[in-house]
């Protein structure tokens, strides 16, 4: 296939820019896509207009909106859509080429994210209803009802979701395929690696029988950016720390930044640790450690060494393959420079006290690899002898975790703020302090790996109360 | 005119402002002083436009470090002088002394503007920083040249920067708000068929109101770089494709470099500026050896030699790099093309602030 041409969506109606910018396949110097971008000024007009796009949605049932995007996720696993302004049609086996050219994902990585985001699709009614708390949709149509027989009314916050895309990992776009059904138009800021799949998706939802103004795409510059994130109703975005830090008192901003999700093991299981091993080496791993939901610090009462060995001598398996390779679990690096600042960062830690890098001893090779052109780093597992430790806690784009050990009494006041919590246990007493632990986001208790979860419950935010506010009303009789 | 035409015309020029800026009794103290510490004479070395690269560059801090007076050629002593500045967030501003200048380059420039879309009589109104710039006099005289008259709404291009290095967008964005407040009230209560504005601010002026469909034929848009894409969605959203977007390129030092505002579309909105020449020449070097021309349809550092007689400037660098264009039927000269601050893809720049 050609490099296709990627245009701006506004409102659905293609527009192609004299501004274009050729995305290379990695490693090489053939040209994967051509995309057009936006300048911040148009995106500024369009933002003005967006109430017409929230109309259309708004004038559909909802029910309907449900329905179309169940379709759209069988649509976008299995069918072939458009994709450029040729006419040319994207099979879903062409959707995987294309994103591995441009992100260095594997393809075995990115069937399971298109697995899993066609997943989303299909749960809509479930997450809706887990949500809303089991709000009847036919609110949204009418704009009250009534939910636990009390009278409910909601109002959306917002004409349109904005979401400003990272190149490294597709299922986020996970996150905004539910506001179409919400009646919330969106507007994406793709990653300039990723058109891919925000694409897909929205060309899914079409066939589907979603309205065109629904959708906006806008490839853009810095600038751009900043015009969404200033001007948009509400917005989704993906940073690191200073990101978050500095919108976190912005109620129309929701970052999503990095998670620090940790695996407990209480004291009535630590002696049983090899039972859980598998479940470690998934959490930590799966996607390739990219996830905030991904385990990067694994926190033991004891045997700290014996299970970071274990661990390590598993997670030293997942080497870079090829791409196509079945068995290939490592991501490689969309920008070079990346794995080579993360290294750097490692190797920083290491080199202060307290911290080895027990998977030095098993892999082949360094952390710091290269193959068809593309930067890797290998999985690192590191033991730290205590949470002060710069490498105890922190999160970087590749599998990485950190285990250290700690009175389990003395856990929840170390552990600080983590996306995700498995804890192993069955002591009642202590469950109920993770239940109360205000730092927790999400808490699985028992053998689950953190990055599994559940979309009917709210994911760093309630999507549903970020795009609508609940107001009090009454009705009287007309005299 | 040919371009062979043009050439000796600008040589000619070139000849007559060596005469007039390094005789003791029409130039000024600092190229006088000057000529004594180079120990060469221009006006026995410099005969052609070629040969002005044996000037060295000229440093605009010398337009703030210097006094004013110095650059006061001797044919103009004793007359009180207009001062204009250029750039300056922070400290002492560049300035430029002049006096009939801004009229001859916006006399020259007028006579470049299309009637339909700027008519004779029309009012006109210009919405960017005014204060100490030359700009300010310049549009006035330009509307009262074509038989009209100028409002005017100020804006302060150094605060609006030093807002934006501390990244305060949102009182950034207030302050451009109150600028376009009064810049709609007046367009929306006068009768108005001409604008002038920087690109930001006539998009600012776009979300708020139709343009057009207040009136305003033209609009001649100066300031900072633009993109096709941006030229073109001025012309055709912004200004809905009912008026004529008229991009120039100028400063306190050049005057003003004009474009071909009606084949833009054709030329996928590339906008392409010529000098006034002879009064001023640009010229794209490459930025290493700058005293070698770029080939046609490369990008360089954009050079400009001022040669007036009130001002002297040769080879000053401009912190703008473009694409050296080829000479137009109507201007038998270099263009300068797809113009964008000076290693735009290398550096962070704050440009286009208001």
């Amino acid at each position: 296939m050609n490099a296709p041409h990627i245009p701006i969506l506004r409102q659905g109606r293609v527009h192609k820019s004299l501004d274009v910018q050729v995305v290379n396949r990695l490693g090489g110097k053939e040209a994967a896509a051509e995309i057009s971008f936006a300048c911040a000024d148009m995106i500024k007009y369009d933002l003005a207009k967006m109430g017409e796009a929230r109309a259309k949605l708004k004038a559909m049932k909802a029910t309907d909106l449900i329905e179309i995007t169940k379709r759209a996720g069988e649509i976008f696993l299995n069918d072939d859509l458009p994709i450029g302004l040729d006419g040319a049609m994207q099979s879903p086996e062409d959707y995987v080429l294309s994103l591995a050219a441009t992100s260095g994902l594997p393809h075995s990585l990115i069937r399971m994210n298109m697995k899993r985001l066609g997943g989303i699709f299909g749960q809509i009614e479930d997450i809706f209803r887990g949500l809303t708390r089991g709000l009847d949709v036919a609110v949204l149509d009418q704009g009250y009802g009534e939910q636990g027989g009390a009278p409910v009314s909601f109002s959306a916050t917002t004409n349109e979701l904005a979401v400003i895309l990272p190149s490294n990992s597709p299922a986020v776009n996970a996150l905004w395929i539910p506001a179409i059904a919400m009646k919330v138009p969106v507007l994406l800021k793709p990653g300039r690696e990723e058109p891919w799949t925000p694409w897909r998706i929205i060309q899914a939802f079409l066939k589907a029988g979603a309205p065109s103004e629904a959708f906006s795409l806008y490839p853009t510059q810095h600038d751009g950016s900043g015009v969404i994130i200033r001007r948009a109703g509400r917005v989704m975005l993906f940073g690191d720390d200073s990101t978050v830090k500095q919108y976190e008192n912005d109620p129309r901003i929701e970052v999503h930044g990095t998670g620090y999700s940790k695996f407990l093991i209480g004291e009535d299981e630590i002696d049983h640790w090899e039972k859980y091993i598998d479940t470690l080496v998934e959490s930590v791993s799966a996607n390739s450690g990219r996830s905030c939901i991904c385990t990067s610090t694994i926190v033991v009462p004891r045997h700290g060494d014996e299970i970071a060995r274990a661990m390590a001598k598993r997670l030293a398996e997942i080497k870079p393959l090829a791409q196509d390779d079945p068995d290939a679990k490592l991501s490689g690096f969309a920008n070079p420079m990346f794995a080579e600042w993360i290294n750097e960062a490692v190797e920083k830690g290491l080199k202060a006290d307290g911290a080895v890098d027990v998977t030095a001893e098993f892999r082949e090779g360094e952390r710091f690899q290269q193959r068809d052109g593309m930067n890797y780093l290998q999985p690192t597992l590191v033991r730290v002898d205590s949470f002060d430790q710069e490498l105890a806690i922190r999160e970087f784009l590749f599998p990485f975790a950190s285990v250290v050990e700690c009175p389990q009494a003395e856990m929840l006041d170390k552990i600080g703020y983590s996306l995700v919590v498995t804890a192993v246990t069955k002591d009642i007493e202590w469950i109920h302090r993770l239940f109360d632990c205000p730092h927790i986001d999400r808490l699985n208790i028992g053998n689950v790996p953190t990055n599994r979860i559940q979309w009917n419950q709210p994911h760093e935010g309630n999507l549903f109360e970020f795009l609508y506010t609940r107001r009090s009303f009454q009705i009287a009789e007309v005299a | 005119m040919t371009a062979d035409e043009a050439k000796a015309q600008l040589d000619e020029r070139v000849r007559e402002m060596m005469a007039w800026h390094f005789s003791e009794e029409t130039g000024c103290p600092f190229w006088l002083d000057w000529k004594k510490q180079a120990g060469w004479d221009p006006r026995e070395e410099v005969k052609t436009y070629d040969d002005i690269v044996q000037f060295p560059h000229f440093q605009d801090e010398w337009l703030r470090d210097e006094k004013n007076e110095r650059f006061v050629p001797n044919a103009y002593k004793g007359r009180p002088f207009n001062v204009f500045e250029t750039g300056g967030t922070t400290g002492l501003p560049k300035q430029r002394v002049g006096w009939e200048d801004y009229k001859h380059d916006y006399e020259q420039f007028s006579h470049q503007l299309d009637d339909e879309f700027f008519p004779k009589g029309g009012n006109w109104i210009m919405v960017g920083p005014t204060g100490p710039r030359r700009l300010r006099l310049a549009i006035e005289h330009l509307a009262n040249f074509r038989g009209g008259s100028c409002y005017h709404v100020d804006c302060d291009p150094r605060w609006v920067k030093k807002v934006i290095a501390r990244k305060a967008y949102d009182e950034a964005e207030r302050y451009q708000a109150h600028v376009m407040e009064q810049a709609v009230e007046i367009i929306k209560h006068r009768d108005i068929q001409c604008i002038f504005t920087t690109p930001r601010l006539l998009a600012s002026i776009g979300e708020r109101i139709s343009i057009a469909g207040h009136g305003i034929k033209g609009c001649f848009c100066g300031g900072t770089s633009m993109t096709p894409e941006y030229v073109r969605f001025l012309q055709e959203e912004v200004l809905e494709d009912k008026a004529l977007f008229v991009p120039t390129y100028g400063n306190t030092l050049m005057g003003l470099a004009v474009s071909l505002p009606r084949e833009l579309k054709a030329n996928g909105y590339s906008v392409t500026y010529y000098a006034p020449q002879p009064r001023a020449v640009l010229r794209i070097v490459d930025p290493e050896k700058t005293e070698i021309t770029k080939d046609y349809g490369e990008y360089g550092r954009v050079e400009l030699t001022t040669l007036s007689h009130e001002f002297f400037m040769p080879r000053f660098l401009e912190r703008d790099e473009a694409i050296r264009r080829k000479p137009h039927g109507k201007y038998p000269w270099d263009g300068v093309g797809d113009v964008r601050p000076f290693g735009a893809l290398t550096g962070k720049v704050i440009e286009g602030v208001y």
